[in-house]
């Protein structure tokens, strides 16, 4: 009897008050461009961390809820970075900081990507306060993988490529 | 007889003056803004309709036979139970004298024993708060356990600023408290024992009936007395000032005498219903823990964290399903949750957790589709997931030296 009688209501009031309907303004609690890296995550995937010319960074820590795994990979000739791509054990803000972080390192060098700032990723992003850790570890993560691929050519060139090495330290 | 009413009233739409009477009421029930056709956008989410609900340990929908007892004291029947002048006060006294007799009859105590108050937050105070003020010449120690709700901690937490001493007795891994351990610490001066029986987030059953104390109503003999948390007009024998709400306690009188009714009927269902989404997860996927003790849990409640992935990030992918997250992320406070570290549960695995709650009003095509977008959600954050890389790549993660921020 009322589940009848609040149907009615609910019909006749669709039809009546479609037109005055209260404007909400709600706070938004990820970015749509967050969404749009969480459904479509970009680049995600391995490359093999032992071939010379890829750059690993692992960053954060499973007991803090983030952890980013993020590759390059150097076109040999070139030094700029063909490719990219990531994994990460994290929030939805994480997650899309590191999609993000990939999408911008490809066809830079490796000193152009140092100064890729978490400042940047969480601006794009629109992150809230309590989820820029998520763009500093981006930044962290893009810092590790250059660094570990300029190790690595260090170690196979030999003095050839030590220079680069101590710029990125730098 | 209201419902009647209303349905003659919107059936012949006139008189017209009749229609303004409820218009108000026709506005309520517009369909927000955030509803079109073609889903639901609310907080820059959208969903293509509304999420099926498996949040009942948050809040769960009103039976409508509750709804049914309630509503002839919103419309008609609606005196202040404390008139004592006319019909209006002596009959939502009466009602509030049942709903009185309802609930104690539920839980095997008397009438007099039970107080209204305005719920669980309150209760906990006045009896935590209550009891160790009125007996503070005698008794100054307090032992309750690391994963007490919110509002029996913080009580315990006031009294400490007060001079009292607290002990926090830990749980075992399965979430119960030692027994052997709880008499330890019981000394002479122990003036409250507060155990709950139901976890809210991990659903395990504490041995109440051998610790032997009631904690919801207060008891008569032997006589407990607390000192009023709010101070008025002295309603609920001066223990909880403030007016009775009628339609609220009548509704709770009725839930009340449903649930003894059904309780075993429910709790065989809830229990199908339960296992049909553990073993529907776990045929599908591997690394699923059930948090706190399975044998003696609350069947409408399960706590599971899927390792390797982060659960924040697996409750904004389950946004077709409404469930709460075991970790406190979305808070804001980035910490997972104080009951599952209590019971030892890894940090990381603590960041996965997942609390389900099924109720009455759950159906097993709403457990099957909650299995099917869990698991599918799972394998997407797998594949996702550098530390599922690297166990099955043989690297045992908890070796590895991480840079904690």
């Amino acid at each position: 009897m009322l589940r009848l009688a609040s149907k009615r209501l609910l019909g006749l009031a669709t039809g009546e008050a479609a037109s005055s309907r209260p404007v909400q303004i709600l706070p938004r609690l990820y970015h749509e461009n967050v969404i749009d890296h969480y459904n479509n995550p970009r680049n995600v995937g391995s490359f093999d961390k032992n071939d010379p010319n890829v750059g690993t960074g692992l960053v954060g820590a499973p007991a803090c809820g983030d952890v980013m795994k993020l590759q390059i990979k150097i076109d040999e000739k070139s030094g700029k970075i063909v490719d990219a791509c990531f994994k990460t054990f994290g929030c939805g803000s994480a997650i899309a900081s590191s999609s993000v972080a990939t999408e911008w390192v490809k066809g830079k060098s490796t000193e152009e990507v140092l100064t890729i700032k978490n400042t940047e990723i969480a601006k794009h992003l629109s992150l809230p306060p309590v989820k820029l850790h998520c763009s500093m570890l981006a930044e962290d993560a893009i810092k590790a993988a250059v660094k570990d691929v300029e190790a690595k050519r260090a170690k196979l060139n030999g003095s050839e490529a030590a220079p680069a090495e101590k710029a990125a330290d730098a | 007889m209201a419902s009647k009413l209303l349905l003659q009233t919107l059936t012949r739409r006139q008189p017209t003056t009749i229609i303004r009477r409820f218009s108000t009421a026709a506005a309520v029930a517009t369909p927000p803004d955030y509803e079109d056709p073609s889903g639901i956008t609310m907080k820059g989410v959208k969903i293509s309709g509304r999420p099926l609900y498996l949040d009942m340990q948050a809040t769960s929908p009103v039976d409508p036979r509750v709804l049914d007892s309630m509503l002839p004291y919103y419309l008609s029947r609606y005196g202040n139970p404390h008139s004592r002048t006319h019909l209006y006060g002596w009959e939502s006294e009466n009602a509030v004298e049942t709903a009185r007799a309802q609930v104690a009859a539920l839980i095997g105590a008397s009438p007099k024993e039970i107080i209204f108050t305005s719920g669980a937050t309150e209760s906990n105070n006045i009896s935590v708060k209550g009891v160790m003020h009125f007996y503070k010449d005698k008794k100054r120690h307090v032992i309750t356990t690391q994963t007490e709700h919110k509002c029996v901690l913080d009580s315990c937490r006031h009294l400490q600023q007060e001079g009292f001493e607290v002990t926090y007795l830990p749980v075992e891994s399965d979430g119960l408290i030692d027994l052997d351990r709880l008499r330890k610490e019981i000394r002479p001066d122990t003036g409250l024992v507060s155990v709950m029986a139901v976890n809210n987030e991990i659903g395990v059953v504490q041995p109440m009936e051998e610790i032997g104390i009631g904690a919801l109503y207060m008891r008569r003999r032997p006589r407990i007395r607390v000192e009023p948390q709010m101070n008025g007009g002295g309603q609920e024998r001066g223990i909880r000032s403030g007016t009775v709400p009628t339609p609220l306690v009548v509704g709770m009188g009725a839930a009340c005498e449903l649930a003894m009714k059904e309780m075993e009927y429910d709790e065989r269902r809830i229990k199908s219903l339960q296992d049909r989404l553990l073993n529907g997860i776990r045929e599908k996927i591997d690394g699923v823990v059930v948090n706190g003790s399975m044998e003696r849990r609350y069947v409408g409640n399960l706590n599971l964290s899927f390792a390797y992935v982060e659960g924040e990030s697996l409750l904004m992918g389950l946004k077709e399903v409404a469930v709460s997250s075991g970790s406190a992320c979305t808070s804001a406070s980035l910490e997972p949750s104080y009951v599952l570290r209590a019971l030892g549960v890894d940090e990381d695995m603590a960041h996965t957790s997942i609390r389900f709650g099924i109720g009455r009003f759950t159906t097993e095509e709403e457990v099957d589709k909650a299995v099917e977008l869990t698991v599918k959600q799972v394998v997407k954050l797998r594949d996702m997931s550098p530390l599922y890389e690297m166990v099955k790549e043989g690297i045992d993660i908890k070796q590895i030296q991480w840079a904690q921020h």
